[in-house]
């Protein structure tokens, strides 16, 4: 292949899990590197991301800065893949979508058992908002793909970016595609 | 001639393929004993059909329908498993996804749970719509028996178990459209109140991951569970139990 095709990542509200299990592909990442080149990624450290082929993202959207990075992607990235549960429905950071964000802030920084003495309500500028609700990606920006799993496992990543690398729309058999 | 539907030689075809029928069955039923998978969740082999979650719809004679609530009759056209229909299941399941809380990788029935294994089998990869994440709480009065709301297909199978099986009615539903969900019959709502029991016909045919033992959750690990096994359309064994028994102990 005479041009490498340019690929970013990013973790928003999830758990790197994702990512950990995209290392899990082990010795085929050597594979992969001779197809692929990386650019903005936990993996590179690049933190903005530059025109590319294809953007892969974990996690869902929990605050404002996860909605500037989404948007980043997509307008940046010629394909955007939602990977695993947090991204594509929301996964264990929307379980706070049953209580109101208020008084889950009044829980933790001021009600609850053990707190230190002068406890408050992060308010630095530095941190972004969180938002009311935890959402899935695709309510935010136009996902193209979707891959399942809570992590995919690193053979239902390798087959789908092979897939995907192949000019193939990427299918998932028994056994690579789960929800958990 | 039209053949007659008494006759033993009864057929329709599901498909292409030629299936024989008994008079009485719906074309579920002689799908299901004929080895053939149709997509269900609602119909469950021991009670009555009750036509509600659509997912076996199939084309008969051009006409699509409910395969679980329509009669088999000779000569019939069905088509099953074609693009266009598969589609329209995925979208129902899309939708039934949305509308409930299933977060899986938290579930005790992940890995045995019917509408999961129907997504995998489908090729669900994505909720589509919005995700609705309607605020339901759990009730856990029972001593052996938890509900989780939150997981509620709304397929009437507890409810049908209780009602014709145990014949205690603990279970019925309550409001219309979106707000439709299921209660228990008890002056207070919980389960605690009612004479519901662990070995209830209704403590064992939840599909999903609503009406759970306590302290028997996540007994099988990942790599042996269920549909980790083989996929939902390759359990004929399984899925297709003659009508009218009664006695199995385990999930549908």
């Amino acid at each position: 292949m005479s041009k490498k095709i340019k690929v970013a990542t990013t973790s928003l509200a999830g758990c790197f899990g994702c990512h950990m299990s995209f290392l899990d592909i082990d010795e085929r990442l050597l594979e992969l590197l001779e197809l692929v080149e990386f650019d903005r990624s936990p993996l590179t450290d690049i933190k903005t991301c530059g025109p590319c082929d294809l953007g892969i993202i974990e996690g869902g959207v929990c605050n404002a800065e996860n909605v500037h990075v989404l948007r980043e992607f997509r307008k940046n990235c010629k394909i955007l893949v939602a990977i695993g549960a947090c991204a594509i429905n929301g996964g264990l950071p929307a379980q706070r979508n049953q209580f109101d964000l208020r008084d889950i802030l009044e829980e933790v920084y001021h009600t609850s058992v053990g707190l230190t003495q002068g406890s408050d309500i992060p308010n630095d500028p530095e941190l972004p908002l969180p938002l009311n609700k935890v959402h899935p990606i695709h309510e935010v920006v136009k996902i193209d793909y979707f891959l399942p799993g809570c992590p995919p496992p690193a053979d239902a990543i390798w087959k789908f970016l092979t897939d995907l690398i192949a000019g193939r729309t990427p299918k998932l058999g028994h056994g690579l595609l789960h929800y958990d | 001639m039209k053949p007659s539907d008494n006759s033993p030689s009864a057929t329709l075809s599901i498909d292409g393929e030629e299936i024989s029928f008994t008079k009485g069955q719906s074309i579920l039923q002689a799908a299901l004993a004929a080895g053939k998978y149709i997509p269900h969740l609602c119909y469950h082999p021991e009670f009555r059909p009750n036509g509600s979650c659509k997912l076996c719809t199939v084309t008969i004679n051009g006409r699509p329908g409910a395969s679980c609530t329509a009669q088999a009759e000779a000569g019939q056209t069905v088509e099953s498993d074609t693009p266009e229909i598969n589609d329209k299941r995925r979208t129902l399941l899309q939708m039934l996804l949305v509308e409930g809380n299933h977060f899986c990788p938290s579930c005790e029935k992940s890995g045995n749970c019917m509408l999961q294994a129907l997504a995998y089998a489908l090729g669900v990869m994505s909720p589509h719509f919005p995700q609705i994440f309607p605020v339901r709480l759990v009730d856990a009065s029972h001593p052996e028996i938890l509900l989780d709301f939150n997981r509620c297909i709304l397929c009437e199978i507890c409810v049908r178990a209780s009602d014709e099986v145990d014949h205690k009615n603990v279970f019925a539903f309550s409001g219309r459209g979106i707000t439709k969900h299921l209660i228990v019959n008890s002056e207070s709502g919980r389960l605690a109140d009612t004479d519901f029991l662990s070995t209830d016909k209704a403590a064992q045919v939840c599909p999903v991951g609503v009406i759970l033992r306590k302290r028997k959750g996540f007994t099988s690990p990942i790599g042996s569970r269920r549909f980790d096994v083989k996929p939902i359309n390759e359990q004929m064994e399984r899925i297709a139990e003659p009508v009218g028994k009664t006695s199995g102990g385990s999930s549908p």
